[in-house]
């Protein structure tokens, strides 16, 4: 906290209902990505990386592997004295009922007691299932140099599908004018990530008065970014560059973890100024067979492979069978394709078994299949 | 919990290995790709419930194994109850003939002293293979011997294990004497280096060791005494190498390339911790051509690759061919550039020497941070 004021709230309590059977059982945030890390990671890393050293996070739906494992805190280097990643989900207070986080300015408000403990100046509202890599301490720069009340990180995103995302219009110099959600005509490209720099004494003011009010949906985009607006809040936009992605469905997690296979990704993981880091798992090196064939993938420890594998993403421990075939697909944690299975275009969820001579997902499908149980093959 | 405390013993003074030792003791060697040797003895006594171990440091450069264990934290180890703690056994003279175990242990001997354990397990930081030594702690117990000492048979003993020692036993295990394996017969009980005994009869040993002589070492003092205590060996299943030249570092770690040995190594329930340096997965590209490899993460892989063990965040360009060769962390091998039978140090780079073949028989050396 000494180091610059600022606590962070991490947002984890998403469902990430379109991910369908890999959510049944955990939170958006805990989804694995990128053959050795989960989601969650990446704005952990960047806190850490940031020079953030408190870090709450709100967790809700299925809430027992994320509070587990976010807890911690040493994964992330976030375990010095006055440091530390602290769990909260939704409790029983003395003077309200127990609820569940209404919305995402709710689980910020039900928190105030929490933030109030370190007094910080500031309190940055990320959400916990992004991935991307930014510096927070930059951010907070410009929000002071701008002295505004509020800072929303922005990001150009293509026009034909800016009516997809929280659009900001701005002035000549970065102050935002107009917040318009989903707009059928967007006026400008820039899209919210999600990503706010309070004051924390105004923001404090703002969910105090946000809590009482009926007509709320409590929530930063839809009540509390228009009602600072409408107070004439100083808001300025931060212009962020490089590679987001915010994984709702099957489609995007597959397509995130294939960026990783491009040469120069703009994600770059391999970046010793900026890693991110994760759970430590004690397993073997990547094994690779005598017969194995592997062009362009991103594999990780404990992976076995004695097949074909192109353009795949391998996660930690996933295991390709000699004879088998993996093409443009993802193999999550543990996951296994026996002999002489063939898996293309597909999303094997953690620890599923591809049997042998299985044939799973196909080139020329419009969408990728994700495998979430046991396909039997020839016994 | 296991009523012991744990050493992690140095390598002698009669073992060196070539190149690699210059920069670093045989603990901290890089053992296929991602593990360091001490990994083995320490993870051994974590899985055993053993939370209080002494690593002894016996090196004029400690810089990397002080580096690597670090608090320790990484081998699990309750870190209020337990504690990894590195000692140093250079008595600084000039002459290492003085520097034995011995002379360390009784340097240290306040913090031996010190532990409230009733037992303590000794093993080397310069050998591979897993024990529980909470089941032979066990054994010992009930055995009522004075000393259990650990050994390995082998078939092999005239090739190999040459710098180490052998038991030399009675029909019922009881250990006759601790000789050197001179490689005179095939079959031999390779002694592995590790006792366990009470505390205070490690304690007897070491003062008597040292009025005995000034370079007396702890196997010889075992030796001396095999008739007067009760010594008995327990013999080792499963996978074993000791490290104690360039060609039995070179050998160990290609050997764990064949699955069927790997597996006899690491069992799942069995973890090898290590030191995480948070690299990512290793990127294959579209001309990369790996098999028979062990690899490790953070690696760019444009070139072939065979028969060979990858260290972490290893560079191969595109047309580099790397045969039977071990790439130790961050090394990085150009374009065009074939490299058979080599061991290449932490960092080197082969760039512009476009062939480095050696012997299979002699595999070469690249040192660490050169550039070729």
């Amino acid at each position: 906290m000494n180091q610059n004021n600022m606590v962070a709230m991490i947002l984890a309590g998403g469902r990430g209902s379109r991910l369908h059977d890999l959510t049944n059982k955990v939170a958006k945030p805990a989804v694995s990505y990128g053959g050795k890390y989960r989601i969650v990671d990446f704005p952990l890393s960047n806190c850490a990386n940031s020079g953030i050293d408190v870090v709450g996070v709100l967790t809700q739906y299925e809430s027992v592997l994320l509070n587990s494992y976010v807890a911690a805190g040493g994964r992330w280097g976030l375990d010095a004295k006055e440091s530390g990643v602290y769990v909260l989900p939704p409790r029983e207070k003395a003077d309200a009922n127990l609820d569940v986080y209404r919305g995402t300015a709710d689980a910020i408000s039900q928190n105030i007691d929490f933030i109030d403990t370190y007094s910080p100046e500031y309190v940055l509202i990320l959400s916990g299932d992004h991935i991307y890599k930014m510096n927070y301490a930059k951010m907070l720069a410009y929000h002071k140099e701008m002295n505004a009340d509020a800072t929303i990180a922005v990001i150009g995103v293509p026009f034909e599908e800016a009516s997809r995302f929280g659009i900001m219009n701005t002035d000549e110099t970065g102050r935002i004018v107009e917040f318009e959600e989903k707009p059928a005509n967007p006026k400008s490209n820039l899209a919210s990530m999600g990503i706010y720099i309070f004051t924390w004494k105004l923001l404090r003011k703002m969910l105090l008065a946000d809590m009482k009010n009926p007509d709320s949906h409590h929530d930063f985009g839809k009540d509390i970014i228009p009602a600072l607006l409408n107070d004439n809040k100083s808001l300025y936009a931060y212009k962020f560059k490089g590679y987001w992605k915010d994984v709702g469905t099957i489609d995007s997690l597959w397509e995130a973890n294939m960026d990783l296979i491009n040469e120069n990704n703009e994600l770059d993981l391999n970046d010793p100024t900026w890693k991110i880091y994760t759970e430590d798992t004690s397993t073997l090196p990547q094994y690779i067979g005598p017969n194995a064939d592997i062009k362009r993938a991103f594999i990780t420890q404990g992976c076995v492979v004695e097949g074909e594998v192109k353009n795949s993403v391998l996660f930690t421990s996933a295991k390709v069978a000699a004879g088998a075939k993996v093409i443009d697909s993802v193999l999550m944690p543990g996951a296994e394709v026996e002999e002489g299975a063939v898996v293309t275009r597909a999303l094997v969820a953690d620890g599923v078994k591809i049997g042998k001579q299985a044939v799973v997902g196909s080139a020329d499908s419009k969408n990728i299949e994700l495998v979430a149980k046991r396909v039997k093959g020839v016994e | 919990m296991c009523n012991a405390f744990g050493i992690v013993n140095a390598s002698g003074n009669n073992i060196w290995v070539e190149g690699m030792q210059d920069y670093r003791p045989i603990g901290a060697f890089s053992f296929l790709g991602r593990y360091r040797v001490v990994d083995f003895p320490i993870s051994n006594m974590s899985n055993s419930g053993i939370d209080r171990i002494q690593v002894y440091v016996r090196s004029k450069r400690p810089r990397s194994i002080v580096e690597h264990i670090g608090t320790g934290r990484h081998y699990n180890i309750n870190s209020k109850r337990g504690k990894v703690h590195l000692l140093f056994a250079e008595s600084n003279s000039e002459n290492d003939i003085y520097n034995t175990d011995i002379a360390a242990f009784s340097e240290n001997l306040e913090a031996i002293s010190k532990m409230h354990e009733q037992y303590v397990v000794i093993a080397p930081s310069y050998m591979v293979y897993t024990q529980d030594f909470n089941a032979l702690l066990k054994q010992h117990i009930d055995s009522g011997a004075d000393i259990t000492l650990l050994y390995h048979i082998t078939d092999n003993a005239k090739e190999e294990f040459l710098t180490c020692d052998t038991l030399n036993l009675n029909k019922q295990k009881g250990v006759l004497s601790i000789e050197q394996n001179r490689g005179t017969a095939k079959t031999k009980n390779i002694f592995m280096d590790t006792y366990i005994m009470s505390k205070e009869l490690f304690i007897e040993l070491i003062k008597k060791a040292k009025k005995v002589s000034s370079v007396c070492t702890l196997a010889q003092i075992v030796n001396m005494e095999c008739d007067e205590l009760d010594v008995r060996g327990v013999s080792h299943r499963g996978y074993f190498s000791t490290i104690t030249d360039f060609k039995s570092y070179f050998d160990a770690n290609i050997n764990l390339i064949n699955m069927k040995d790997a597996n006899n190594l690491f069992d799942p329930d069995w973890p090898i911790y290590t030191r995480t340096n948070d690299s990512c997965p290793t990127q294959y590209y579209e001309t990369a051509n790996v098999k028979s490899s062990v690899v490790s993460n953070g690696c760019l892989i444009e070139g072939t690759v065979e028969n060979s063990v990858i260290g972490r965040a290893c560079v191969i360009k595109k047309g580099a061919v790397i045969r039977n060769s071990v790439l130790l962390p961050g090394a990085v091998i150009g374009e065009n550039v074939l490299v058979e039978n080599q061991l290449v140090d932490k960092r080197a780079k082969v760039i512009h020497v476009k062939e480095l073949v050696s012997p299979a028989d002699k595999p070469g050396y690249i040192r660490r941070e050169d550039t070729l």
